[in-house]
């Protein structure tokens, strides 16, 4: 049901229906094939090495973690190994679920099962939702990962800057999923062949997630669940934090990611923790390109989008009072500049689709 | 009677690269692959009709531009979801620096 008489963003609603943008109308700002092809390409060594300092940012944090635990530095202790794990899992889950920071398919693979664990998502039916995302951003009806229907709740945004409603939401989603239980809005993008991956999936996840809670049990702590599971409840704040600028606020049905997309400065260690993902334009027009090669995209074609925010907080400066006012007013959204001589948005009307 | 079209110069085609061609209302990917051998392909990834042109080829394979899909331009075979049907090949031959491909 249309949420306060504005839209209907369920995916089995009338918007559901409208045919769809196609891929050929979106649009791409121009750059070299040659350079295209150069950004495109994979590297085993510069992914190793980021992954590899995560894992062991996340194995050092956890180890530390575990030998303060039942003294007050446990908790400081729990904040950093949260971040690593929770945030650092959830951008590394996105960006391998694309498959691009790899060139070798098992590595990409591994980490994304592992990744998809971390930030409890079931590794099957989260890729098959973010390929509608990246086939039809913030379409309403057709995309799946639109994280702020207008109007939006304050409160649930609130509470989701923790990350609190939306991994509890996971959680009840992996015992659902496990118990071969599948919503229609699911199964309007996730292929039925892939159903029974997806069902092992959350059983996998969840008999982990017994062990882990078996251990703790066994030896009378709380130390096995603070590494292994509630890490995602505590630690993902940060990534949550910095994934609501991808799309609030900004434009809905409109064919061309530099409209709907933010694109923003930030520091090295915040861009290690979320991957490059500030760079989220370019992510949404090239999603070939790996993260560790974003910002030379910027660069190649920043001319042709709207200038990048200088910072995460200029990002909040725009969002907030856009959302508030959204409360009142959902058809408000904010319009992005194009700079002089970049190319137009594409003309789209969205079909109208009659009352049933 | 095979129905052969010249699809493009032979030099046309990068080494671990593709080119589009299209023929009547028909398109298709020409590809040469690492050893200097060359490939064609129906041109649209199977999972939701994207032109592959715009992809990368790796080795012996091609990934589609939007999700990410990869085939192998081989075979045709579908790698790496979301692509979950085969893509259709086509014989190639090269003559006098042509690549014609039977159709």
């Amino acid at each position: 049901m249309p949420k306060d008489g504005y839209r209907d963003y369920s995916l089995t609603g009338p918007n559901a229906k409208a045919s769809l943008l196609g891929n050929a109308a979106w649009y791409a700002s121009p750059a070299p094939r040659k350079r295209i092809k150069e950004l495109t390409k994979r590297s085993d060594r510069l992914a190793l090495i980021n992954y590899g300092t995560w894992l062991g940012l996340v194995v050092a944090t956890g180890a530390l973690l575990a030998a303060v635990w039942g003294t007050a530095w446990a908790w400081p202790a729990a904040l950093v190994y949260g971040v690593f794990y929770g945030s650092g899992a959830d951008s590394r889950w996105h960006e391998t679920g694309h498959g691009t920071p790899f060139k070798t398919r098992w590595l990409n693979d591994a980490f994304y099962r592992l990744a998809s664990f971390m930030s409890l998502r079931n590794p099957h039916l989260w890729r098959w939702s973010h390929t509608r995302h990246h086939s039809e951003t913030i379409i309403v009806g057709r995309d799946p990962e639109i994280a702020f229907p207008r109007p939006p709740s304050i409160r649930d945004w609130a509470l989701n800057l923790l990350y609190i409603p939306a991994i509890t939401k996971e959680l009840g989603k992996m015992v659902r999923i496990a118990l071969g239980n599948l919503t229609e809005a699911e199964k309007s993008f996730l292929p039925e062949s892939e159903w029974p991956k997806t069902f092992a999936a959350s059983r996998a996840h969840l008999m982990v997630l017994a062990l882990v809670g078996l251990a703790a049990v066994t030896i009378q702590s709380w130390l096995p669940l603070f590494l292994i599971g509630l890490p995602t409840f505590y630690g993902s704040w940060l990534h949550h934090i910095l994934a609501t600028t991808q799309h609030a606020g900004l434009a809905e049905d409109v064919p061309d990611h530099r409209m709907n997309s933010r694109t923003f400065y930030l520091n090295p260690f915040f861009r290690f923790i979320y991957s490059n993902m500030n760079y989220h334009i370019e992510h949404h027009m090239y999603p070939m390109v790996p993260f560790y090669n974003l910002p030379a995209l910027h660069e190649e074609i920043k001319a042709d989008c709207p200038p990048a925010y200088g910072s995460l907080l200029a990002c909040y400066r725009e969002m907030v009072p856009a959302v508030m006012r959204q409360q009142a007013d959902p058809n408000h959204y904010v319009q992005r500049p194009l700079p002089a001589g970049a190319g137009a948005t594409p003309a789209y009307e969205r079909p109208v689709i009659a009352a049933e | 009677m095979p129905n052969w079209v010249r699809a493009c110069d032979a030099n046309e085609v990068e080494v671990e690269d593709l080119v589009r061609f299209d023929h009547g209302d028909r398109t298709f990917a020409v590809y040469r692959s690492p050893d200097d051998g060359y490939f064609c392909t129906d041109g649209l990834c199977t999972h939701e009709q994207v032109h592959l042109a715009d992809g990368l080829v790796m080795d012996y394979e091609i990934e589609c531009p939007k999700h990410n899909a990869t085939f192998d331009y081989r075979t045709g075979e579908a790698r790496r979801a979301p692509a979950c049907v085969n893509l259709a090949t086509y014989p190639v031959k090269i003559e006098n620096g042509s690549v014609w491909i039977e159709i």
